[in-house]
């Protein structure tokens, strides 16, 4: 690999080895993320994804290997990626904008100011009159979609998801990916994202990793070559299809 | 549908109240029981109005003794509860100290902090301390140790520091438990400050009632004890309010 290919990466996870208590969790993953790629890591459940979510946010020092962000080391450093849960983790005693702005509350931006920083998104991120609505006023989907925005807020260029349409029901669920997809083309992020749904990896990302269950290691690397934008028909095409046994096979 | 409910259930407890007090009315009238053992509901009332006067600067005593042990109580709650959260050692050292605190009889200490403080308004301010700080430091204790634990590592990830996460979840998520805490805490402090001053003092509801007792007139004991129940109500409803006030967001959320 020459030094030229190295610098368009836009996260780069080298070797990472990681046990809890003797036990192997994460076994020599390297991982790399390009500029405005959306990159699946399919795995069974427990299969120690998030704690590869939890090494790239800098919560969890990995044993060995390192994470490199614009080829700048960041390994075992916060405040730099965020992610989002299954759980929209939305702070229910403040208003959606106040929720969505929080990430500017911490950097020390003031209340009215972050205000208006974030207010421009709500458009986009459907929420569009909902900004001073309690989270508990919205519903499922658009509680995930401010969570969304919120991470969005804090790193703009690169978002990792991890499972985050795994609490809705399946109606919902289609919907956001949709979605997902149509949002992501406007917001020119790369994105991370962990997913145990065959159909949603294929269908929303432009690469997947495969991932053994525990420890986690890297089984095979797909690239997914369907055309983008993609509609909802491209489920049923041939080549979704093909794709989707070479993944059930691999797994 | 809701509305109904509600008027139902504040009519339920008013009539069972009302039959209380009708049947305590008649075994009265009806000689069974002496009145001068047992005064009437009417006879409690009337001594109320004759009193009232005289129970002003009473009142005004033990209101000030039990807030004060009140807010006292609040600050001391704070800080340890914040102590306790952050340092686990703090933490091991002092929890079982405080529920072997709740133990201890403090109408058997009471007298002792007369001998030590005198017959002044510092005694009956540490019994209030004694009563309230308990379920404040625990509720609060309990609140802030309930923070999801993702949400705190998404804060952390995002670069917060330990203090904005207290500032921005641990503290705000806490404040229902907090709250519980303090109501009971409110309606504690008005009969603490009673048993301090009724152990001994120069004023105040417990003084005066213990003179009443002394002299056999029940009718103005009961008075007394009428009104210390309503002032503990007023205190727990202005901790109601007070929260009601600051949470907008629970109360909406409650309407809805």
């Amino acid at each position: 690999m020459n030094t030229y290919l190295n610098n368009s990466y836009k996260l780069k996870i080298n070797n990472i080895k990681k046990t809890f208590e003797d036990l192997l969790v994460v076994d020599d993953v390297s991982i790399y993320l390009k500029e405005n790629e959306f990159v699946s890591l399919l795995g069974p459940s427990g299969s120690g994804k998030s704690t590869i979510f939890n090494i790239i946010a800098g919560l969890l020092k990995p044993d060995e290997g390192e994470i490199t962000i614009d080829g700048e080391d960041f390994t075992g450093k916060t405040g730099r990626v965020s992610y989002m849960y299954q759980k929209d983790l939305l702070l229910p005693w403040k208003k959606v904008i106040d929720n969505v702005a929080l990430p500017l509350a911490i950097k020390g931006v003031k209340k009215q100011e972050a205000r208006e920083r974030v207010k421009k998104y709500f458009k986009i991120f459907g929420l569009e009159g909902f900004e001073y609505k309690y989270p508990f006023q919205l519903s499922g989907g658009m509680r995930q979609r401010a969570a969304l925005m919120r991470t969005y807020m804090f790193s703009r260029d690169i978002i990792l998801l991890d499972e985050p349409f795994g609490g809705l029901d399946a109606m919902t669920k289609r919907n956001m990916q949709y979605w997902l997809l149509e949002v992501t083309e406007n917001l020119k992020a790369s994105i991370l994202f962990i997913t145990h749904d065959i159909e949603e990896a294929i269908f929303l990302s432009d690469r997947i990793y495969i991932l053994s269950n525990r420890p986690a290691k890297v089984k095979e690397e797909i690239k997914i070559n369907l055309p983008k934008p993609r509609k909802s028909e491209i489920i049923t095409s041939i080549k979704f299809n093909e794709i989707k046994k070479q993944v059930i096979n691999t797994l | 549908m809701k509305k109904l409910e509600s008027i139902e259930d504040k009519l339920i407890p008013a009539v069972f109240s009302g039959i209380l007090i009708l049947t305590w009315y008649f075994t009265v009238e009806s000689g069974y029981i002496k009145e001068f053992t047992l005064p009437s509901p009417i006879g409690v009332i009337k001594a109320l109005f004759d009193i009232l006067p005289d129970l002003r600067v009473h009142i005004a005593v033990t209101l000030q003794e039990a807030l004060a042990g009140f807010f006292i109580s609040i600050a001391l709650s704070i800080i340890l509860a914040i102590l306790m959260d952050n340092i686990e050692i703090a933490r091991k050292a002092v929890y079982p100290l405080l529920i072997v605190s709740q133990t201890v009889p403090i109408i058997a200490l009471a007298p002792l902090f007369v001998m030590w403080f005198g017959f002044g308004i510092i005694p009956k301010i540490i019994v209030v301390i004694l009563v309230c700080f308990f379920p404040i430091v625990v509720s609060l204790l309990e609140g802030l140790s309930s923070v999801d634990r993702d949400l705190l590592n998404l804060m952390k990830s995002m670069g917060a520091s330990r203090l904005q996460i207290f500032k921005m979840v641990k503290f705000p998520a806490s404040m229902i438990s907090f709250f519980s805490g303090l109501r009971i805490a409110a309606t504690y402090s008005i009969m603490g400050a009673v048993i301090g001053e009724w152990l001994g003092g120069r004023a105040g509801l417990g003084l005066y009632m213990l003179r009443v007792k002394n002299s056999y007139a029940y009718d103005k004991m009961f008075a007394t004890i009428l009104i210390i129940v309503v002032l503990s109500m007023t205190v727990f409803k202005t901790i109601s309010l007070i929260q009601y006030l600051s949470m907008p967001w629970f109360r909406e959320m409650k309407e809805e």
